[in-house]
């Protein structure tokens, strides 16, 4: 990715913060002229991402969300960090369906809505130190629009 | 996020407007379930006309309500959802389950 743009923006780990989250993204996202499914692929995997930060990451305890977004010439990459608990299987954590919280009516959707609706979503996570989920996702329209 | 509903016949029909995350999943949960619990309904619709985000806690949310309203011999449906909606039903599996309607009055024709 050639690096044309970036925005860091850091958040305590509460709910009402998600959908602040997501719609900053979409609106930093928004400069490379997305179509409004795009825009709203990125809003529905952001507020995933930074919702298990805070419900799997944090356990609903005060931490702090990092989400770092790159914009290169046609494509966008987003980071969502977690100092929290971390993820034991990440194979597992990935399945339809899983989720470690049953008793909080959780879907387990999380990871299988951002793959389906991001490119790439890669997880790195270390027990006890935090998750990041990098995701990534390449605007199609752009080169539709340019022909 | 604001939510109200009505009854008809032995439907509840939930309005949601706003949003349906993690963060206001829960007030949508308890307000359902207090009014299946209070009326005498078995159905329930979810009138999603004016709800402009979902993600995968909404997820949760109907899945959950789907469970309760089949104990009751109900069946569960959502009405006129958007397409961000629609896609993360669609991902889910969850319209094996749940109904999806253009209208109330067809939802409630059908049910």
């Amino acid at each position: 990715m050639n690096i044309q743009n970036y925005m860091v923006l850091e958040i305590p780990s509460k709910s009402q913060n998600e959908a602040f989250a997501r719609v900053v993204v979409a609106a930093f996202a928004s400069q490379l002229d997305p179509t409004i499914e795009e825009i709203a692929d990125i809003k529905t995997s952001v507020s995933e991402a930074v919702t298990n930060a805070i419900i799997h990451g944090y356990e609903n305890s005060d931490g702090i969300v990092y989400i770092k977004c790159s914009m290169g010439e046609d494509d966008i990459q987003i980071e969502v960090t977690d100092e929290g608990k971390g993820i034991e299987d990440i194979e597992q954590a990935r399945q339809p369906l899983y989720t470690s919280k049953p008793e909080l009516e959780r879907s387990g959707m999380g990871f299988t809505v951002m793959e389906t609706f991001m490119d790439e979503v890669e997880v790195y996570s270390t027990k006890g130190k935090g998750t990041t989920v990098v995701m990534r996702k390449r605007f199609t329209s752009l080169k539709n629009n340019k022909g | 996020m604001d939510i109200s509903s009505r009854i008809s016949g032995n439907t509840l029909i939930c309005y949601i407007r706003g949003e349906l995350d993690h963060h206001t999943a829960n007030e949508i949960r308890e307000y359902i379930d207090y009014n299946l619990e209070n009326n005498p309904v078995k159905n329930l619709i979810i009138d999603m006309s004016e709800l402009s985000f979902m993600d995968s806690s909404g997820i949760g949310v109907l899945i959950g309500r789907y469970k309760k309203v089949t104990a009751l011999g109900g069946k569960t449906a959502v009405v006129n959802e958007n397409k961000q909606i629609s896609k993360v039903l669609e991902v889910s599996g969850i319209y094996d389950i749940i109904f999806s309607f253009p209208s109330i009055q067809q939802a409630l024709n059908e049910l």
